[in-house]
This record gives structure tokens, C-alpha cells and sequence, in this order.
């Protein structure tokens, strides 16, 4: 059985694309996360838009990852996603 | 089909078929005397040295022909089929090739073995490849790595439990279940008022679980749902509990196996649990009606994933479905805004008139002890208490009546303010005699297992009636 096709159960009202998420119109009240996955010199890039965002008045908080070579815990998903609005995540160095 | 067919002979075999086998041999004396073209289902080693042999890997010819059995033996003439015959019989095998000595060795008859094409599973996936059938719906191609039960959860079809990924094939089998076109539409589904095709529920169905063959008791339920006077728009957006409960009645629940019986009202039963969870993922998919969107129910029910149940119908109590004027021996369904489950527990009552008593005492509750007249209920009556009432010579509808009596009250105690209580009816009723129910709205099923003497109530929405919602019974057709 082929299952990559699957047929739409809903009245069609809404793109196949899944929307990305509205982004938002300004930062104004908004709580910033910063992760770093480790890997070397990602802390130089995150720490230079920690700088900017302060400057702005908006609140940032950091996280990091183990290691770039997993996901990130799940723990740490649910303590990102419970504390901030936003996440910027310095990808490779 | 207006296919053109290579004019002489053709021959549909298996090579694990002992009979196609067993005419093996004959088929290059067929060769010789007239044009011969082999489908061999299973095999590219079967009649091999023949010219005309192929291996008809993908079944198309076998399903173009509309093979059933193997070995089959078709005579085409200008294009066109004008003669088969299948299985190994002597005489038509001479009179089809025009071999008068053909098989002079082998014996009579010998019956030949199923084809290919109707093995399990893979008549509907022929049918989606070289059928005529077209499914509407748009189809959603997901990448190789996804797994396909959580890009359903990804996609918001799902009620919170795993759902069947609808795949053509299975929606395909789905649609099997009934004679309606996938085409037809069956309504517009609230709340967002679209059309509801056949199809739209079927692949609801799959994602549900439901088995084909429940098809038309789903239909039924969603037709019934979808009436003016069920009034579903409004159920789907209340802050209140109810949402749409099926009792299911006549030759219908026996056959696709629901349960009337041991814990009818919860979990454990395939056609119970997913009818109803399907007839709920149609008004969350097609219709738009999600929790926290268009659905504001304050706090919900747990029937709220699924509430579907068959009657215990018994020869003493008249079903609800023909209460509500169906034929005898016709399957129907009931739909009904439940809240959840409120037992009754009363183990002591022997005789008709104290059980009444209790139940009506215990029906008081239904919104609240002090309100009248605004939700309908559902009383099912367990065997045991069924049997206290029959034993006496009571009808359904004479308990029904015992009830209506049992339950009028004096208005001074319900209207409001009255006990020290704010909530209650309004102060013009204060000197009249106050019944529970509008007329129509206190409805009596038997159902649950043998042992047990409890009963229970699924009190309705407190908008019941005009209104809001009333029960509606739909025949169950095919």
C-alpha cells in the first residue's frame, strides 16, 4: 500500500502548504530565546544579538544544546517553548 | 469496455494453480492451430517458451478482462470477447480452441483456482489504477520520511487519538460500504456550512477506524444530525456539554456487531467507538467545529470523542426507533445532544412503582434539581430494572407516563430565589404544577449488561426543543 499519498479529510478551505507561523509586528513586551547548539563560536553570534536585543529593551533569555549532534531534549523544547515568544538559534559556525 | 482484444485465443493463468499447470502442456497445441495469447499472473516462467506468453506483473490485462478464476479460456473475434470459459473442462476447452483431441489424457473436469486480482487488498488497488473511478478529494503527498499517523496529528485531523491515515485505497474500500455515489453530497456541514460528500465521510471514516461496512449507519446518523430540527450548528458552538449521541436500533446494530449489552455506554467495541468518533471528526474536519474555535463548550464530555450505543431491544418493550414510528424489522438511528453518564443505583426496589419513583427523583437533576422544561434525557434502563417493570405489566410507555406524573412539581419550589437558591424557573410558573420534560423529551432505551440493578441518564442540552436541538431518528439505508 502506497502511504505517502493521503487524501484530505477537511472541506479543502486551507492551502496543502502548511502556514508558517504569523511573525510577529514588532518585539514590544516580547520574551527573546537565544540557543546555542554548541558548536564553536555560535556563543560570539548569540552574544552579539543578545547586545542588540538589550539595547532594544527586549527581555532575552539563553539556552544551549548538549551537542550539536542530537536534537535538542526534550525538556529543553518545553522549558523554550513555555518561556519565550521568540527563538533565534545560531545554526553552524 | 471498449478495449480492442488481440483476436484468437487467450489464456489467464497461475503458475502456482495446479490446474493452469495441468493445461500447461496443452497450450502449444492450442498455439499451433490458432493465434495464443497467455496472461500469466504470478510468473515469468510459466508457458515461457511460448511467443504469447507475458507475465502480467502488474494485473492489468487479468483486471481489464475481469478474470475471476484461473485458468480462463477466452475466444476474441474482431477485437472483441465472444466466449470464456474457466477451470478445466474438457468439452468447452475443445469447442472454444477448435482442438477436438485437446486433452486426450487429462481428466474431465478439474476446478481451477481464484485469480489474482481478487486476492485481498489488491482488487482496490487495481481499481485505482486502471479503474474508472476517480476519488475527488485532494490528495496530500507526504514526504517518504514522515510517518503518516503524525502528520494527521500535524495536519489537525485528529481528535487527539491516532487516527488512520486515509489512504486512497483504504478510502476506496470504505466507499464499498455503501451504494451511494462518493459524489453525493449529503448536507451542509455546520459550522462552517460545506458540503458534505459521500467521500468527505468515508475518509473520515477510515481516520475513525470504522469498518466499510458501518457506512450506513454512519450515513443515517449524519443525515439525521445535519436536520433543522437537530439543530447541530448550535450544538457544536455551546458552552454547554452536549454533542451529537447515536442509539442505533433494528437488524443493522446486530450486523455490524455493536454492542447493546456489557458496558454498551464505554469503551471496547470497534463499531460503537468509531461510529461515533467518526460522525465527530466529520463535524472537526469538514465542518470546522474545533474546541477553543467554534466549539466553546465551557467543559465538554468525554462523549464528546465518540457517543454511540445499540438499543438491547426485547420483545416486551417496544424499541425506541419504532416508538418513533419506524417499521418493525427497519434498522434506525437516533440522534440526541448527550451530556455524559449519570447513574441511577437502586438495588432495592422490587415493584414498578418504587423503581418509577427513584428514577423520577433521580431524572430531577438533569440541568438542575430547581429547572423544568429545558433539557430533554435519555433513561436507559438496564435489564434488571427493565425486568421489574415487564414482570408487572409495564410498557415503556407506561412507565413513561408514571414518570411524567412522578415528575411534576409545585413551581413555588422551583421558580427562582425559592430555597435560598437563585437559580430556578421563572416566578410566573409559582402557582402551576410544573412537569421536568417538554412533551417528547424524556426518551427510554433498555441497554447494558444482565446484571447490575443500575440505570443511568444522559441528560440532554438545555437548549432541547424548537429552540435548540430535538432527537432525530433516520432509517439505516444501504
Amino acid at each position: 500500500m502506497n502511504d505517502s499519498i493521503l487524501l484530505d479529510p477537511t472541506a479543502e478551505q486551507a492551502p496543502t502548504q502548511r502556514a508558517r507561523l504569523a511573525r510577529p509586528v514588532s518585539l514590544e513586551g516580547k520574551v527573546v530565546g537565544l540557543l546555542d547548539i554548541s558548536k564553536p563560536r555560535g556563543n560570539v553570534f548569540l552574544d552579539r544579538i543578545e547586545e542588540q536585543l538589550a539595547a532594544m529593551g527586549v527581555e532575552v533569555k539563553r539556552y544551549s544544546k548538549p551537542t550539536f549532534t542530537r536534537v535538542a531534549p526534550t525538556e529543553l523544547k518545553q522549558q523554550m517553548a513555555a518561556e519565550v515568544d521568540l527563538l533565534v538559534e545560531g545554526l553552524a559556525d | 469496455m471498449n478495449r480492442v482484444l488481440p483476436d484468437g485465443l487467450i489464456v489467464v493463468a497461475k503458475a502456482d494453480c495446479p490446474t493452469c499447470r495441468l493445461v500447461e502442456p496443452l497450450l502449444a497445441e492450442i498455439a499451433q492451430s490458432d493465434q495464443l495469447t497467455v496472461y500469466v499472473q504470478d510468473s515469468a516462467e510459466y508457458a515461457a517458451d511460448l511467443s504469447g506468453s507475458l507475465y502480467d506483473k502488474t494485473l492489468e490485462h487479468s483486471y481489464r478482462l475481469g478474470i475471476e478464476f484461473v485458468p480462463t479460456l477466452i475466444r476474441v473475434e474482431n477485437g472483441k470477447e465472444v466466449e470464456r470459459t474457466y477451470g478445466w473442462h474438457k468439452e468447452d476447452w475443445r469447442q472454444l480452441s477448435g482442438v477436438a483431441t485437446l486433452g486426450e489424457e487429462l481428466p474431465v473436469m478439474r476446478p481451477g483456482c481464484g485469480s489474482k486480482t481478487l486476492e485481498p487488498g489488491i482488487s482496490e488497488e487495481l481499481e485505482l489504477a486502471f479503474g474508472d473511478f476517480k476519488l475527488q478529494s485532494r490528495e496530500i503527498d507526504i514526504a517518504g520520511a514522515d510517518d503518516p499517523m503524525e502528520t494527521c496529528y500535524e495536519r489537525g485531523w485528529s481528535d487527539g487519538l491516532p487516527v488512520v491515515p486515509p489512504t486512497p485505497v483504504r478510502v476506496l474500500r470504505m466507499l464499498k460500504g455503501t451504494e451511494r455515489k462518493p459524489e453525493e453530497v449529503v448536507g451542509l456541514m455546520p459550522p462552517d456550512l460545506v458540503p458534505v460528500s459521500v467521500e468527505k465521510v468515508a475518509i473520515n471514516a477510515v481516520l475513525a477506524g470504522c469498518k466499510p461496512e458501518y457506512m450506513p449507519v454512519l450515513l443515517a446518523a449524519l443525515e439525521a444530525s445535519l436536520t433543522d430540527e437537530f439543530g447541530l450548528h448550535g450544538l457544536i458552538c455551546t458552552t454547554m456539554f452536549g454533542s451529537p449521541m447515536i442509539m442505533v436500533n433494528g437488524p443493522a446494530a446486530k450486523a455490524i456487531g455493536m454492542n447493546s449489552g456489557v458496558n454498551a455506554l464505554g469503551q471496547g467495541n470497534r463499531a460503537n467507538a468509531t461510529i461515533g468518533r467518526a460522525l465527530q471528526l466529520i463535524i472537526r474536519n469538514v465542518g470546522g467545529g474545533r474546541p477553543g474555535e467554534i466549539d466553546r463548550s465551557t467543559m465538554g464530555n468525554p462523549g464528546k470523542v465518540g457517543f454511540c450505543f445499540a438499543e438491547a431491544e426485547d420483545s416486551d418493550w417496544l424499541p425506541l426507533a419504532q416508538e418513533r414510528g419506524v417499521a418493525p424489522g427497519r434498522s434506525a438511528v437516533t440522534l440526541f445532544p448527550g451530556e455524559g453518564v449519570q447513574g441511577i443505583v437502586d438495588q432495592k426496589s422490587r415493584d414498578p412503582e418504587s423503581l418509577a419513583r427513584s428514577f423520577a427523583l433521580s431524572l430531577r437533576t438533569v440541568d438542575h434539581a430547581k429547572l423544568a422544561m429545558a433539557g430533554d434525557a435519555v433513561l436507559v434502563v438496564s435489564p434488571e430494572h427493565a425486568r421489574v417493570f415487564i414482570d408487572a405489566g409495564w410498557s415503556k410507555q407506561r412507565l413513561r407516563e408514571e414518570l411524567e406524573k412522578l415528575l411534576l412539581a409545585p413551581g413555588e419550589q422551583l421558580v427562582a430565589g425559592a430555597g435560598g437558591i437563585a437559580e430556578g424557573i421563572p416566578a410566573r410558573f409559582k402557582d402551576q404544577q410544573v412537569p421536568k420534560f417538554r412533551p417528547g423529551g424524556l426518551l427510554i432505551v433498555r441497554a447494558g449488561g444482565t446484571a447490575g440493578l443500575f440505570s443511568a441518564i444522559i441528560a440532554g442540552w438545555a437548549a432541547s426543543g424548537p429552540v435548540g436541538s430535538s432527537p432525530v431518528t433516520r432509517e439505516v439505508n444501504i
